[in-house]
């Protein structure tokens, strides 16, 4: 397998030009996500979706103008994947996280597992949609849209490991300069998520961007669950098998 | 930055990354202010004060880089004893007729150069005449009589040299009256003034950037200039790291200009011919600037221009067709060109991917001047609503035009895109980049290459024997045809634009071009982009294989250098400022200049180099005179002659403001352009009805009048509507609710706009009273394709235009606000009648 | 694609044989054939972005006739691949639906627009230049001599070509047409 690959997003010089928003959308064919003016700073996207996949928050303090680009977390444990009864969403050589749009049935289990609420359904068509960090480049060995399109590298793409030793050398930058409230978003394997493969250096609290503070995976029980289930099954089956057995007498 | 040019701003964020310390002073706080060190707020129309507070801190505080400025600048010469500064005049400067509201620069001259300019009333009379056609350009030569050295002070104590003329004008600049007039508190003056000078000198630069919004003011070459006089007193002209940048909004603004679709000029900055002041060549190259410096050459320049228009037909004996040149008689701008329209001079016309209906201001008379047209021809990618007005105008809507009524016969082509065709945009950076072809254009799509030689080729089959005729009959019109569409070949039309010499073969050089017609030129700045029969705009060495000064990739005109003036970035002996700052240097033992970039400089001219008696050009410059375009090679903290509106810049308030000019007795620039017409009606000054700062900006999402965004679904969706941002202090004042809708009145019109309110728009203390700013955004249009409409915005603005280049004022006006929709119908011209009259 | 047919890819058989049922398992055929589709394309033509005046280097993919992608070109030292939102819609602005392929013309007083062919337009437009042309032709204007007319006007945009405002500049001199103006000037 291919070395771990992800998404640096370091909002310390994001310009929330959105330049990864439309090249997203060039590159992948994703749909028009309607014309609606929020009066919400300059976001009239909203949020990630089946027709967003990359999203721009801009978050307007008293002196600051923060902006941050959303995307799909392809987290290393990912419910959205567990949850798939059809092997639509499966795991590429890249350790990302990938909904195969010819398999998925639209059955949607996926959309309330993810628990950043990032996977949507399109409305026109009913299947899942979302980032593919353009698996499809990849495997041409061409970095993700977005992240080729970004005026300031504000997004980075590269191998995980890379990426996160990157982050904290930022990280630090910033501290020394002063910016106390800079952390790093997703890049922990000891999270609830088991660390994300897209990461994000952000300058306050996660809630501010959107972001659930403590995201966990919904599927975190599943594997205990299974066992039970199984242990059941088994025991159903040998009920049945005595049934059967009983009869035969 | 961030917001209009995301891309070009990566490198601002690398020098942040690096250390550098970036301020963003804007009446907007934009995505630039996000990422800036210190964000300014400033009032619309007052950035003169500003850069005068600068100026003045910098020579009161004696923090100018004194070597440059002696050796490189005119800090030292001396100006005519006639010459009456505004501080003589309370506002004026001497030569000003208040019946035409014009200045007679004479008196304005470099002692020495006034007597010559004073003796010729034809002269004088040039001087008005100019001022009039807009003709500023080529001045950088001081004229007729002009000598390369005029008398100086080198100690810089005359009380008559520029530089204490300089200190005398800018001393009432003070930071009190940044705060008073700007609304800059001192305290982030101080930061400023420091960090700028604090960056300046031997080791480091400081660079301006600006766009627009310095442009677009009754007085915007003047802001210019107080920026130029700044950055030449610090020494940071020539230099890496230093310079003005004029950031453009169009991918080939600056092709332009420099291969003009102007009404003042030809190619390569030449001067269009006046009636009055120029009866034949002699006579024009006579009147068109001085014999020292570059524009010396003039006449090799124009003389081969001629012949490439002209070719076999243009001889020395026929003055190589100069009479075939049509005449100015005044200002023929885009302006005058509207009022013509509504007059009926202006028959027919041709709009060529711009859309005036909604990107000009006072966009009622743009579409009023277009109704009144014989017929108009609209070549674009869509239904731009320059071609659709007559269907879907805002007139119609309040039965001001009626279809039914209009004339107007309208032709629209539709137009290639810039990958159906092959040609080279001038960037922003002065750099020349090929785009190959892509593919054919779809459909009955062309390029506006094609459209003119076609057109061309049918006007001259219509033409007779007439004599009005010839020139367009004799005019070199052939170029090589391809493909099935018979599309000319733009290399061959790219290789008569850099010119041919006498063996027919491409020139490498301005400086090969000849004053005998035995050269051809199409435009003498970008003589060598054809050098040795390469297209050397289409030159694609990867940046990463290359120097940082990349200078294989595309061309930079002149002569591919990157930097303009940069012997600037040398002492006066020849040697680097410093080692950080090493640019362009005297190699003494090769005996030329050599460096980083080409040099902008005689090769081998070298530093000790003083011109001999009598000698004209170039050679008339010393070693030491870097600004190679002026008559005496200096940076002009002072412009003796050229501009329009006076010597130095002044501070005079938009013709629209809310805010009483306390520098001087005069409000505005005196010599600004109005047009006093019931088509532009202004704002009374200080008007309680209008109170509030109007200014418009872009988004980095759209693209201008929104031909080119509003109709992408992936880009109108990230702006959908039209919205003006406004403070809760605004919005609580007039009862803006956010995400609601506003209505924003001028005496033009009204129109409506959805609310954003913000925390980033920050009123402003101005004469302590609290000035509030709307700032709208002007991408929007009621159709042109477009997914996504809205009022527009330039509808609201008026037309009052700089005197020396045309150019309306359209960051700084006022206006009103009201909480709601607009009125329709007659009901919104009952609107601005009340408004207008109160 | 793995032989042994479709039956043999399904994820249920795959799995059972062994493979991670969240992995390679789960492919399709579909997927297994991803590629960009940059690879595909017939052309790539070195382009400048249309939008403001940086310059950003774009690629032009164009496959069977059709533009495929346009992309950053990474060579640029001005924009090292990157595009702004505007540079990297570059692909819908150039086919989109809304753009215009065909010529239209609006007669004098008409309510809609009519077809015309683009020859027929070429036509009747140099027939109005030279009619217009010669009915407002001033040979001189306050006793000087002038050569002019002031009844045909032009305004272009500034994402003209060089070549393109020069034959404008070119033709419309020689016309002796002076109200000559561009996007550079407003």
């Amino acid at each position: 397998m291919a070395e771990r690959m992800g998404f640096f997003t370091d909002s310390s010089v994001c310009i929330g030009c959105k330049a990864c928003e439309v090249a997203c959308k060039e590159w992948n064919g994703v749909p028009d996500d309607g014309f609606v003016f929020r009066a919400t700073s300059y976001d009239n996207t909203g949020q990630l979706g089946a027709d967003t996949w990359r999203h721009v928050a801009f978050i307007e303090q008293d002196d600051r103008w923060l902006m941050s680009s959303d995307v799909c977390k392809h987290c290393t444990h990912a419910a959205c994947l567990d949850v798939c009864p059809t092997g639509a969403l499966f795991r590429t050589e890249f350790d990302t996280v990938v909904v195969q749009a010819d398999i998925c049935n639209g059955c949607g289990y996926c959309v309330p597992a993810c628990p950043y609420g990032v996977i949507d359904r399109r409305e026109r068509d009913g299947r899942a949609w979302k980032c593919t960090m353009c698996y499809d480049r990849q495997l041409g060995g061409l970095e993700p849209a977005c992240a080729k399109a970004c005026p300031t590298d504000s997004i980075q793409f590269g191998p995980l490991d890379e990426l996160r030793a990157r982050a904290e050398a930022r990280l630090e930058r910033l501290h020394a300069d002063g910016v106390a409230e800079a952390r790093l978003y997703g890049d922990s394997p000891g999270d609830g998520v088991g660390g994300t493969g897209a990461f994000f250096l952000l300058l306050d609290e996660p809630e501010i961007y959107g972001l659930p503070p403590d995201p966990v995976v919904t599927t975190r029980d599943l594997p205990e669950m299974w066992w039970w289930a199984g242990g059941a099954a088994v025991t159903l089956v040998g009920a049945v098998a005595a049934c059967f057995l009983g009869s035969r007498r | 930055m961030a917001e209009c040019h995301p891309v070009g701003f990566q490198w601002v964020m690398e020098a942040r990354l690096r250390g550098a310390k970036v301020f963003h002073i804007d009446p907007r706080f934009s995505r630039t202010s996000a990422v800036a060190d210190r964000y300014l707020p400033i009032r619309a129309g007052s950035d003169i004060v500003l850069l005068g507070a600068l100026i003045n801190h910098v020579l009161s505080n004696e923090l100018y880089f004194r070597e440059y400025v002696l050796a490189y600048t005119n800090a030292a010469t001396l100006v005519s004893k006639r010459f009456q500064d505004t501080e003589d005049l309370d506002g004026l400067f001497s030569g000003f007729d208040p019946e035409s509201h014009r200045y007679d620069p004479s008196s304005w001259a470099y002692e020495g150069d006034e007597e010559s300019e004073a003796e010729t009333d034809e002269m004088r009379e040039g001087g008005g005449q100019h001022a009039e056609a807009a003709g500023s350009d080529s001045y950088g030569a001081r004229g007729a009589g002009a000598s390369a050295r005029p008398p100086s002070d080198p100690t810089l104590r005359h009380p008559r040299c520029v530089l204490q003329i300089l200190k005398r004008h800018f001393a009432r600049y003070t930071p009190e009256m940044v705060a008073e007039l700007c609304g800059i508190p001192p305290e982030d003056f101080a930061e400023l003034a420091e960090a700028i000078t604090a960056n300046s000198g031997r080791e480091r630069t400081t660079a301006w950037v600006y766009s627009v919004g310095w442009t677009q003011h009754s007085v915007g070459a003047q802001y210019i200039r107080a920026s130029a006089i700044l950055q030449l007193l610090l020494g940071n002209m020539g230099r890496p790291g230093g310079g003005i940048m004029a950031l453009r909004g169009h991918a080939s603004i600056q092709g332009s200009t420099d291969i003009p679709t102007l009404f003042n000029l030809l190619p390569g900055y030449i001067a269009m011919p006046h009636a009055h002041r120029h009866e034949d060549l002699a006579h024009y190259l006579e009147m068109e600037g001085a014999d020292t410096g570059y524009w010396g050459n003039r006449r090799s320049y124009l003389v081969s221009l001629l012949k490439s228009w002209w070719g076999d037909a243009a001889t020395e004996d026929n003055d190589f067709c100069f009479g075939y040149l049509p005449r100015l008689t005044g200002d023929h701008g885009h302006y005058a060109t509207v009022m013509g329209q509504i007059d009926g001079t202006v028959k027919g016309y041709f709009v060529i991917g711009e859309n005036p209906a909604v990107g000009s201001a006072n966009g009622k008379a743009q579409r009023l001047g277009l109704a009144n047209l014989e017929w108009l021809v609209v070549r674009d990618l869509t239904l731009v609503e320059t071609a659709t007005f007559w269907k879907d105008g805002p007139e119609l809507e309040t039965g001001e035009l009626r279809t039914g009524d209009i004339a107007t016969e309208v032709f629209f082509l539709p137009a290639a895109s810039h990958v159906e065709k092959e040609g080279t945009f001038t960037n922003t950076q002065r750099l020349l980049q090929w785009r190959e072809k892509a593919l054919d254009p779809p459909g009955e799509c062309r390029s506006d290459l094609w459209f003119y030689y076609h057109l061309g080729k049918r006007i001259r089959r219509r033409l007779g024997d007439d004599e009005i005729d010839r020139p367009a009959i004799e005019l070199t019109w052939d170029y090589p045809e391809e493909g099935e569409h018979r599309e000319p070949s733009a290399e061959a039309v790219l290789r008569e634009i850099n010119g041919t010499g006498p063996d027919g073969r491409a020139l490498s050089s301005y400086r090969e071009l000849a004053p005998d017609g035995s050269t051809r030129c199409g435009c003498w700045i970008y003589c060598g982009v054809y050098a040795d029969e390469v297209n050397q705009a289409a030159r694609r060495e990867p940046g990463s294989r290359q120097s940082w000064v990349a200078p294989e990739w595309g061309w930079a005109w002149p002569a591919n250098r990157r930097i303009l003036y940069n012997r600037a970035s040398a002492d006066p002996e020849g040697r680097p400022w410093s080692e950080r700052k090493a640019y362009i240097w005297w190699d003494a033992e090769k005996g030329e200049w050599t460096g980083h970039d080409v040099p902008d400089f005689d090769l081998r001219k070298p530093p000790d180099y003083e011109p001999p008696d009598g000698a004209r050009a170039e050679a008339a410059l010393a070693g030491t005179d870097p600004f190679i375009m002026q008559s005496d090679g200096k940076g002009w903290l002072y412009v003796p002659s050229g501009l329009s509106d006076g010597p130095l810049p002044t501070h005079y308030e938009p013709h629209e403001s809310p805010v009483l000019n306390t520098l001087y007795a005069r409000q505005s620039n005196p010599a600004r352009r109005t047009y006093d017409r019931p088509e532009n009606p202004y704002n009374p000054p200080g008007s309680a009805r209008f109170p509030y700062v109007f200014t418009t900006s872009r988004l980095t999402e759209h693209h201008t009048a929104g031909a080119m965004s509003r109709s992408l679904a992936y880009l109108a969706e990230l702006q959908p509507e039209l919205f003006c941002e406004v403070s809760p202090q605004l919005a609580a004042e007039v009862g803006l609710v956010n995400g609601g809708w506003a209505t924003i009145v001028t005496s033009r019109t009204a129109i409506e706009a959805r609310v954003l309110v913000t925390d980033r728009v920050r009123p402003l203390r101005v004469q302590r009273q609290i000035i509030h700013q709307v700032v709208m955004p002007y991408h929007w249009g009621y159709g042109g394709g477009g997914l996504v409409t809205g009022d527009i915005v330039n509808d609201l603005l008026p037309v009052v235009l700089d005197p020396n280049v045309y150019i309306q004022e359209s960051k700084a006006c006022t206006c009103a606000v009201l909480p709601g929709r607009r009125p329709r119908g007659q009901a919104l011209l009952d609107l601005i009648e009340e408004y207008r009259h109160g | 694609m793995a032989d042994g047919g479709w039956i043999s890819r399904w994820p249920v058989i795959r799995q059972l044989k062994g493979e991670d049922g969240r992995r390679d398992a789960a492919r399709s055929a579909r997927t297994d054939a991803l590629r960009p589709r940059t690879e595909e394309a017939d052309t790539v033509a070195r382009s400048v972005c249309p939008y403001c005046a940086v310059g950003c280097g774009q690629l032009v993919y164009v496959k069977d006739g059709k533009v495929s992608q346009i992309e950053g070109d990474p060579d640029s030292p001005i924009s090292r691949g990157r595009l702004c939102p505007k540079g990297s819609a570059s692909k819908q602005l150039v086919t989109h639906p809304g753009r215009q392929t065909q010529v239209l013309y609006r007669r004098p007083y008409g309510t809609e627009w009519e077809r015309l062919d683009l020859e027929t337009a070429m036509d009747m437009i140099a027939d109005r230049v030279v009619r217009t042309r010669r009915e407002t032709w001033q040979e001189t204007h306050e006793g000087k001599e002038v050569r002019r007319t002031l009844g045909i006007a032009s305004l272009g945009g500034a994402t003209l070509d060089n070549e393109e405002n020069y034959l404008m500049k070119k033709l419309y001199t020689a016309l002796g047409a002076i109200q000559v103006e561009n996007q550079a000037r407003i």
